[in-house]
């Protein structure tokens, strides 16, 4: 097990640039998990950690040892695959001891770790078989196997649950976090699902266009986003966002739309009485009700089974409303909404948290 | 419903069976001609089968013809040629789908300009070449040309049949600690075989068959290959019909065995299962 530290990393294909400068340290095993939207870049920061993609600029260290230079074989990491990339012409238990016969370990080592990794994963029954003869799940389970077989320092994952249907990714996640759990190995996950970054993180980093936004765990991010990007990124149904002026008076403050209207803001420093700001709620702190401040036409309901999912048009601006209260199904046309100060979430013009 | 795709189910195999009867009717002459004996060649009329069949053109092509030393001469060229081809084809094949380098482009190019020419344009300046070199008149010289012509499209066929496998293998036993040899070695060139046997085959027919280049280069009986045989039995006064035919069709049978040993690897899908399908 290692930590990893990576120091001003930049990724150009060509004139192309991906990667503007990116710092992390990882320790020992932590579980970070990359997020970001599609192109961000967070397979390639992946694959440079693993050996596959040449650094252009910066360091990446393996438990302080600088690896820029060294292939993908000696970094001793291991790396699942979205594809799960099995090796199609060798069983299952042959997938799994490929790298260890690599290592020319002991017929005794490889069968015990073989063995051990398969009891883990549940692979038993699998093990002479062929890729092709296993389902998607299997298919992912072996891909597994094949990471822990060795005690690598470090394990990566790009998406590898994201070929799986929504219920063996719940059970597979679990897995992942119990294994994990036993393993304590160093780890770097890369996802698009948010309850996956979310439920296995000790730490997120969330990356947009090539640029780390925020690194911090789950709760941090969700509870304060450091700017709009990671606001609107993590949580679903997204952040609601209004946009307009700062305007203080007195011991409160406001927020002018543009369509006049003010909504309660909270008194925070760094920003300027007029200054440009936005204003950020998550749907599941609007509170419905019947005294509430403000008026919204609800335009429609999405019912999730476990709560519901209203959209709704305050003074022209559309707002989603997440709630557990079943009488919400037939709401009337209108509902009372009121936006708590205590769960707001305050932007500049630039889009950097406030307060 | 029913009846309308049985119509068409029908059509199909009937467009089908008309091909292969069209694509095989010569090959049944030439069987036809070879056991016809040959008082009957043109006395019988246009027949489909002769009304005495002889093994005797056969017998005579093996025993007392100089059929047996082209045969050998045509295999030693075919087989040599079809695996300096397949190897040289299978390396640059993998550098051409896998890495990127400065001239790429420019020998993608070059290769393509060599199967412009038509190749009797080439057959001076070769024979030029390889003469004084003492090639002329030698199957090495008939295997270096063929390998150097065949090379190109065999190329381009491997690189295709690379491109098709997963990057993701390589890269994966990378990780798993082998270097990018052992990876084309133990992974890649194992997923390849279909296509290695395509190429071999490939390549073993059509210098098994060349004519142009060996007519050109091998002067005599000791050196030559099955085709220019052939036109030994082509007298100044007569052609030998009966013994050319059957000298055609035992040449078809070591082409035929090749195929037969190779089309399991040619059918097989063995990538299925590599990756998420
Ligand atoms: N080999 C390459 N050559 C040129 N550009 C590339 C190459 N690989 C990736 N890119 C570009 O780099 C950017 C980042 O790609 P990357 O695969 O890291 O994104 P990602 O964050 O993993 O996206 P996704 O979530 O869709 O997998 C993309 O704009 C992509 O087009
Ligand atoms: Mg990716």
């Amino acid at each position: 097990m290692a930590s990893i530290d990576i120091e001003g990393i930049r990724k150009s294909f060509g004139a192309f640039p991906v990667l503007h400068g990116v710092d992390l340290a990882i320790r020992d095993g932590e579980f970070v998990v990359l997020v970001g939207p599609s192109g961000c870049g967070k397979s390639t920061l992946l694959r440079m950690i693993a050996g596959l993609e040449e650094v252009t600029a910066g360091d990446i260290r393996i438990d302080g040892k600088r690896v820029n230079d060294l292939a993908p074989k000696d970094r001793d990491i291991a790396m699942v695959f979205q594809s799960y990339a099995l090796y199609p012409h060798m069983s299952v238990a042959d997938n799994m001891s490929y790298s260890l016969r690599l290592r020319r370990s002991t017929k005794e080592k490889i069968a015990s770790a073989v063995s051990g990794a398969a009891a883990k994963l549940g692979l038993d029954p699998l093990l002479e078989r062929r890729p092709r003869a296993l389902s998607g799940g299997q298919r992912q389970r072996v891909a597994m196997g094949r990471a822990i077989v060795r005690q690598p320092k470090a394990f990566l994952f790009d998406e590898p649950l994201s070929n799986l249907d929504a219920r063996l990714r719940e059970q597979m996640r679990a897995e992942i976090k119990k294994l994990h759990g036993d393993l304590r190995a160093t780890s770097i996950y890369v996802t698009h699902d948010q309850i996956e970054a979310m439920t296995l993180a000790d730490r997120i980093v969330a990356m947009h266009g090539g640029v780390v936004q925020q690194v911090g765990t789950p709760l941090d991010l969700y509870d304060r986003p450091a700017n709009l990007f990671v606001a609107g990124f993590i949580g679903s149904p997204g952040m609601n966002f209004f946009e307009g002026r700062y305007l203080v008076s007195g011991d409160h403050a406001d927020l002018k739309l543009e369509n006049d209207v003010t909504l309660p803001a909270r008194r925070v420093g760094g920003i300027e009485s007029g200054e440009p700001a936005t204003l950020g709620i998550r749907p599941e702190h609007v509170v419905i009700t019947e005294g509430g401040a403000l008026e919204g036409r609800v335009d429609l309901i999405e019912p999730t089974g476990f709560g519901i999912i209203m959209h709704v048009t305050v003074h022209d601006v559309p707002l989603k409303v997440f709630t557990l209260n079943r009488a919400m199904l037939n709401p009337g046309a209108t509902v009372r909404l009121d936006l708590p100060r205590d769960k707001l979430h305050l932007f500049d013009g630039e889009g950097r948290r406030l307060g | 419903m029913r009846t309308r795709q049985l119509a068409f189910t029908v059509a199909h195999r009937l467009a089908i069976l008309a091909y292969i009867v069209f694509a095989l009717f010569p090959l049944f002459w030439l069987l036809k001609v070879s056991v016809t004996p040959n008082d009957l060649l043109y006395s019988e009329g246009v027949r489909m089968w002769p009304s005495r069949a002889t093994l005797e053109h056969y017998t005579f092509v093996i025993a007392h013809s100089a059929f047996p030393t082209f045969f050998k001469n045509s295999l030693i060229v075919a087989g040599s040629t079809a695996v300096t081809v397949t190897i040289l084809a299978s390396l640059a094949g993998y550098a051409l789908s896998r890495f990127r380098f400065r001239a790429k482009y420019w020998i993608v190019a070059l290769m393509l300009i060599t199967q412009m020419f038509p190749l009797v344009m080439l057959v001076a300046p070769i024979f030029k070449m390889l003469s004084p070199l003492g090639l002329t008149n030698s199957l090495t010289g008939l295997v270096i040309v063929y390998t150097a012509f065949n090379v190109p499209f065999a190329t381009f066929l491997m690189q295709s049949f690379f491109d098709g496998i997963p990057k993701d293998l390589e890269e994966a036993a990378m990780i798993d600690g082998a270097t990018q040899f052992i990876a084309f070695r133990q992974i890649i060139l194992p997923l390849t075989l279909p296509g290695i046997a395509a190429t071999l085959g490939f390549v073993f027919t059509a210098a098994w068959s060349e004519l142009l280049f060996a007519l050109m280069l091998i002067s005599g009986n000791d050196a030559a290959t099955f085709p220019v045989g052939l036109l030994t039995f082509v007298s100044k006064f007569s052609v030998d019909f009966g013994q050319m035919m059957a000298a055609g069709i035992l040449a078809l049978i070591p082409a035929c065995l090749f195929f037969l040993l190779i089309q399991r690897y040619l059918v097989q899908g063995l990538t299925a299962g590599a990756v998420k399908g």
